[in-house]
This record gives C-alpha cells, structure tokens and sequence, in this order.
C-alpha cells in the first residue's frame, strides 16, 4: 500500500524531519507545578459499530476502518493541517522516533497491517487509528491541566462522533475491545518527576497507597515499562461506573499529595545532605557534559538528577526546557533522526554524548526549535 | 520500650498511614530494617483482567458448564468465549449483548459497577444491532468466497452495499 501523501509536504520524511527539531508543546515546562509535573495525558477509547474489533479484523476490515476515518478526518475544516501518517510506510526508526514522542504507542508501532495516526502539529493531540481500539484519541498538556486537556478530547470526541458511528451501549456506554476500558474508554494520567521520593525510598510507599485508591502507576512509556528517569505516570483504572469529571478528579485530588511528598522529600535531602545532594547533581551534570560514550539508561538517570538541582536552584545556568527536551532528544530514535543516519548501539552512545556536550554548555540555548 | 519482635530496645518508631487507621509499629534496628525492606518489596496486584477472569471462572462453575461456555459463539462475530478467555479482548460490540450474563459480573470485578453513567452519543445512535449486522454479512461473505460459493457471495455483496448506503444516510452528519 502506498503511502498517503499529506497536501502541502512532499514526503512524510520531510514531515517528520521537521518534527523531530521541534518541540512538543507538552514538553516546554510550563503550566501549574511543572517542576514536579511534567505533563497531562487524556485518552479516548473509541470503534466503529460497524466493523469487528481490532484482534477478529482481517485485512480487508483493517483497511476499510483505516480509510474510513482518514475520509471523515478530512472532512473536518479545522484540521486541515493535521499530519496524516501511514504507520506500514514508515521505517522502524521513524516509527520509534513517534513513540519515544508519545504520539503512537508501542503497541501500534510493532503491529503490522493497515494502521495510521493522525497529530496535530503542536503534538496537542494524536488520534491513532487500528490500535488495540478502532480509535485511540490523545491530547497532551504541559503541566498539571486536567480540565484543559478533557474540554480538548471531548470536543475532538464531538467532531469525530457527528461522523462515525461509534459502537455505544445504553448501559455499558462506550464498547471496547477490553473489558477494562469500556464504559468512558477514559484513561487520565499524569507524568510526575519524582527523583526524591526514590532517593528517600519513600516511592514505593506512596505507590502502594495509590493502589488501594484504584489508580495505577507506571514508568515513562506507559503499559508495563519501567520507571526511566524517576519518571511515573499515575492514572486510573476503573473507565465504568463513574463519569469523565469524577475520573479526572479521581486522578486530580492524589497529585497535589504527591507534590507535596516530593517537595517534602526535596526540603529533607537538602536540610539533612546538601552535601551529598549538591554532590550528585554537580556529578551528574559533569558526567553529562564530559563523557565520551554515554547509555540511554544513564542519560536518564544523569538528567533527572541535573534536572532536580536546576528545580533547586543548585544548578543555575540551564534552562528546564533544555532539560525536558534532552530527556527525549537522547532515546535511541531522536538521536538518529536528528543526525539522518543510522547508527548502532555503540555509535548512539558516541553521538549522544556529543549532542549532550553541544547542548550542555554554559552558553548553551535551548535545542533549536 | 522493647522491640515488638525482641528483647532489644525500640529504636524505631513507625506509623503506618496507608491502611483505614494509623497502625504504629516500635520496632529494634534490625526489624525496623526488615519491616521496611519487606514493606518495599510487597506487590499490591491490581486487578489485571487475566486474574479476575481466572478468580471468576474458578466460582461457581462446574467443569462441565465451563466447557459448555467455553463454546458459545457470538452470532455476529463469531468469537467463542473460550477465545475470549484466552485473548482477553472481545471480537465485537455485539458480545457485549450476547456475552451479557457472563461479562456483568466481570465488568463488577474490574470496575465496581456495571452501568456507564458518563458521556452520551451526541446525536441519535442506531440501534447497534442496525451496526454490527453488516459485520455478520462481510463474515459470511468471506465464507463463501472461501467455499468459493460466488453466488452466494455475491448476493451478500449486495446487502453490505445496502447496509453501507444505509448508515452513510442514517449515522454521518
């Protein structure tokens, strides 16, 4: 299948070339306690009445659905600038690149057959289509912003329900592919950056009593990842039963908790070790700005320290934007898209210790955007 | 105070906050240790859906009935509950009608409750059994071309186009 050209771009290489230099707005650091937390991600779980779920489709259902939604996608005048991306054309780079992104998910990315995402070009919201559901609609806010996020998704709910039948239930509601998401297909989650509650072992603790409350936790990239980054995702479980509001304060009334247990933990280290604590961000920082060869794994780990001592005020001479944007400038599909060639494990950690070096000095700005 | 474990003195005072009431625990270095390592490592599962399904198949059920549920097929996709029970995600919309008595009770394990109460379809749905028979129809329509059956295959052919034009007219704004 040939792969659908997007009016206005040439190639989706060119798109994505583009893409890949920008950054996403969710990931500026800005809105309310960004220090702590990082984003806000909302998610619709949606499909078509007319078609089989995604498992029981073949091909020819695959495609249908697939060419369906793009048809309708476009009808809609206030989206002309969406990026339309064919996903079985795409590399396996570019596909990772999306995914270290957020905007598919890992799940899309390894299938096969007809599968496509649809993005907004602030990277606000995606609209995956042949996921685990027909539809999976996501929009991606700076910050703490719940309430911003969900009047975004429902309104793009809206213009997609005036012309798709979705598969409704009067008593179930939303029909999903899962038992788990059906209802609302709601999930609501929030990224926190929580380097002090791992330092003081007190992560664990607060994890267990999430729990209790139905919500779950996860690392950076979603469904069974570990934590990267002291990076965790808080969501909910429960999609049946309550409504949008409730599940989003659900979510809502927990995070200043936790923002305060971080803020605790952070006065702790620096009342009780400034040493120690000013030690491993200025380690970190060093490490960052001067290692030859460099793992993606202790990329992460380096500049979540670096990125707690510039919240504390430890480091001064690096903007958080610049941090935020390493984070995910420095996984393996970034990296080789932003220096166009492939490269192999130990050739990534050669590049991304230079590309660290470059945007890490003193005099540094923020990652070209 | 003596450690509740031992005879050493409690050197550590903890109050856990995490159950409905505070519980407080004087504990010596060593099991203050061991306490909180322990405390650490404990996994709370979450209801995953393999495990509410094995927890709810396991109640109730006689080998015999379970087999016999095992091969109930939804008319419209054709998916048994035994590939559901091994797959974990459902065929159609249409198993939710007829899957009902069985995924009731699930969907209480997973969410607490059993009825939507958040957002309605904006405009007028169809009914869902209108929807997903053009789902039956493309299913026996690849039957017969698989049996090579082009007659019937055919004609079936022409009831999906009715069906489509029908929904292009009655669901799209």
């Amino acid at each position: 299948m040939a792969g659908i050209r997007v009016e206005g771009f040439e190639e989706e290489n060119v798109i994505l070339d583009e893409l890949v230099r920008r950054a996403p707005e969710w990931l500026r650091g800005v809105g309310p306690e960004s220090d702590i937390v990082v984003s806000t991600r909302v998610r619709l779980a949606r499909n078509l009445a007319e078609f089989p779920f995604i498992r029981r489709c073949n091909e020819a259902d695959r495609t249908a659905i697939e060419k369906t939604v793009r048809d309708r996608i476009r009808e809609i005048a206030a989206w002309t600038d969406l990026l339309y991306l064919d996903l079985i054309s795409l590399s396996p780079i570019d596909r990772q690149f999306l995914v270290e992104r957020q905007l598919i998910s890992r799940e899309i990315a390894d299938a096969t057959g007809a599968r496509a995402v649809a993005i907004e070009p602030q990277e606000t919201f995606s609209v995956m289509i042949n996921e685990e559901d027909h539809l999976r609609i996501q929009v991606m806010h700076s910050g703490l912003d719940l309430n911003a996020a969900w009047a975004q998704i429902n309104g793009i709910d809206d213009l997609l329900e005036e012309r798709l039948n979705f598969a409704f239930h009067e008593r179930f509601g939303y029909l999903t592919a899962c038992p788990t998401n059906v209802g609302t297909g709601l999930r609501v989650s929030v990224m926190l950056h929580l380097p002090a509650l791992v330092i003081t072992h007190q992560i664990e603790k607060v994890f267990r009593g999430l729990q209790k409350i139905s919500l779950a936790v996860r690392g950076l990239y979603g469904e069974g990842s570990q934590a990267m980054g002291d990076f965790y995702q808080i969501s909910n479980q429960i999609t049946l039963g309550r409504s949008e509001s409730q599940l989003l304060e659900e979510v809502g009334d927990v995070v200043p908790a936790i923002i305060d247990y971080e803020r605790k933990a952070r006065e702790f280290l620096l009342k009780e070790s400034p040493k120690d604590l000013h030690d491993r961000v200025s380690r970190a920082s060093g490490i960052l700005r001067t290692a030859q060869t460099i793992s993606s794994e202790e990329t992460m780990l380096l500049l979540s320290s670096v990125r707690m001592g510039v919240n504390l005020g430890l480091l001064k001479d690096l903007p958080i934007a610049t941090i935020n944007q390493l984070f995910i400038h420095t996984q393996p599909g970034h990296l080789q898209k932003l220096c166009s060639s492939e490269l192999d494990t130990s050739e990534r950690n050669v590049e991304r210790a230079r590309y660290l070096q470059e945007h890490l000095r003193n005099d540094s700005e923020p990652p070209r955007t | 105070m003596k450690c509740q474990h031992c005879e050493k003195p409690a050197t550590f005072h903890i109050t856990e906050l995490t159950g409905p009431e505070p519980v407080e625990y004087h504990l010596c270095e060593d099991h203050a240790t061991k306490y909180l390592h322990a405390s650490e490592n404990a996994e709370v599962p979450s209801p995953t859906l393999a495990g509410v399904l094995a927890k709810q198949l396991k109640i109730g059920q006689t080998a015999e009935e379970l087999a016999r549920l095992d091969k109930k097929a939804c008319p419209i996709c054709g998916i048994t509950f035994y590939e559901f029970r091994h797959q974990g995600r459902l065929g159609c919309p249409h198993d939710y009608v007829c899957f009902e008595q069985e995924l009731e009770p699930l969907l209480v394990s997973i969410h607490g409750e059993k009825r939507h109460v958040g957002k309605q379809p904006l405009v007028g749905q169809q009914n869902t059994a209108d929807q997903t028979e053009l789902i039956r129809l493309r299913r026996e329509m690849q039957d017969a071309v698989d049996r090579e059956d082009y007659e019937k295959a055919s004609q079936l052919r022409d009831r999906i186009r009715q069906a489509e034009q029908k929904q292009k007219r009655g669901g799209a704004a």
